[in-house]
């Protein structure tokens, strides 16, 4: 059973690192539609595909968080992802299958995932 | 939505678009009273009294002006289709709480789904807004306030790949002890 007491041993650990996750200029930011039409689309398994996937490859410089009304109801669930330097791609009809792709081939490669994207989906 | 815990996640939602700074659920689970209930405190912007009945309601009101949301009306049938209700106080400048109750066994009532992705989504994304947790399940219980999580972690964020999965298996670990 996780305890209080493993929070404290992972802080402990934590600050002897020097790259703690944080969210500057450098990150990707991986942003999930999160207002009703999204949820009842589907968003949140998404959303804790990204979470998981991106925290089990240890990506510290990959945020992962929940935004209101992107407002295109039936393209749900749609997911940001933001790179510095680089445009926003805007993937659509997100499935946690597909995030795992984006999160294999976009994220730790640099590939979007082209058919997934809101230009092949219009 | 397919899960209870989904209608919650829009609730909470709602909270923090009003910019709280403290949201609080109390989720109770009484097979004895055959009651699921829960509800949402928050000290958000608020709402007027003519602002809270529109949108419990938003097809009986006149407007065509604004664009009137889903979410509490969605909760507001989903309760209802299980002999229950909702029930939504709030004031300007003060907070708001919206409360749900389903018949707990009532065969319109959803699932109450999976719990521990939902306070996880929440939890992450919004580390700037404290949120306390309590489920109820009969004589089991537990509860979260991330103000403690966070005091233990001394600046180390959630979104930390460590801390995420830290919490991910805390919340999963903590619903499931609740039905063993
Ligand atoms: N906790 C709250 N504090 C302040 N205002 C709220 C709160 N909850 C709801 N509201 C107001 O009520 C409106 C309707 O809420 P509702 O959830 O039904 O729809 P919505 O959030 O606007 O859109 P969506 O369909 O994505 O949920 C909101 O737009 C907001 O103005
Ligand atoms: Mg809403």
């Amino acid at each position: 059973m996780k305890s209080l007491a493993d929070l404290e041993a992972i802080r402990k650990e934590m600050l002897e690192k020097v790259t703690l996750r944080k969210d500057d200029e450098q990150g990707v930011r991986i942003v999930v539609g999160m207002a009703t039409c999204g949820i009842a689309a589907g968003a949140r398994p998404v959303m804790n595909a990204f979470m998981e996937d991106t925290a089990k490859r240890k990506l510290e410089h990959v945020t992962v968080s929940q935004t209101g009304c992107i407002g295109m109801c039936r393209l749900e669930p749609i997911v940001e992802v933001f790179e510095p330097n680089k445009e926003k791609v805007t993937y659509v009809k997100m499935t946690p299958e597909k995030a795992l792709r984006v999160v294999a081939e976009h994220i730790v490669n640099g590939n979007v995932v082209t058919e997934y994207t809101i230009g092949a989906n219009e | 939505m397919k899960e209870l815990s989904l209608h919650i996640l829009d609730i909470m939602q709602n909270s923090i678009t009003a910019g709280a700074t403290l949201v609080t659920l109390e989720l109770i689970e009484d097979t004895a009273a055959d009651i699921l209930k829960f509800s949402v405190t928050d000290n958000g912007k608020g709402m007027t009294p003519e602002m809270a009945k529109a949108v419990i309601d938003p097809f009986t009101t006149g407007r065509t002006t604004r664009k009137v949301g889903l979410g509490i009306p969605l909760l507001k049938l989903a309760a209802e289709n299980t002999g229950g209700g909702i029930e939504l106080s709030s004031e300007v400048g003060v907070g708001t709480v919206i409360s749900a109750v389903f018949g707990y066994s009532h065969i319109d009532r959803q699932p109450l789904g999976n719990m521990a992705e939902t306070m996880l989504g929440i939890f992450t994304s919004h580390e700037d807004i404290d949120f306390v947790y309590k489920h109820r399940h009969n004589d089991k219980e537990y509860s979260v306030d991330t103000r403690e999580l966070k005091k233990i972690l001394g600046g180390v964020p959630f979104t930390q790949p460590e801390v995420t999965l830290w919490l991910s298996d805390f919340l999963k670990e903590n619903e499931q002890e609740l039905y063993a």
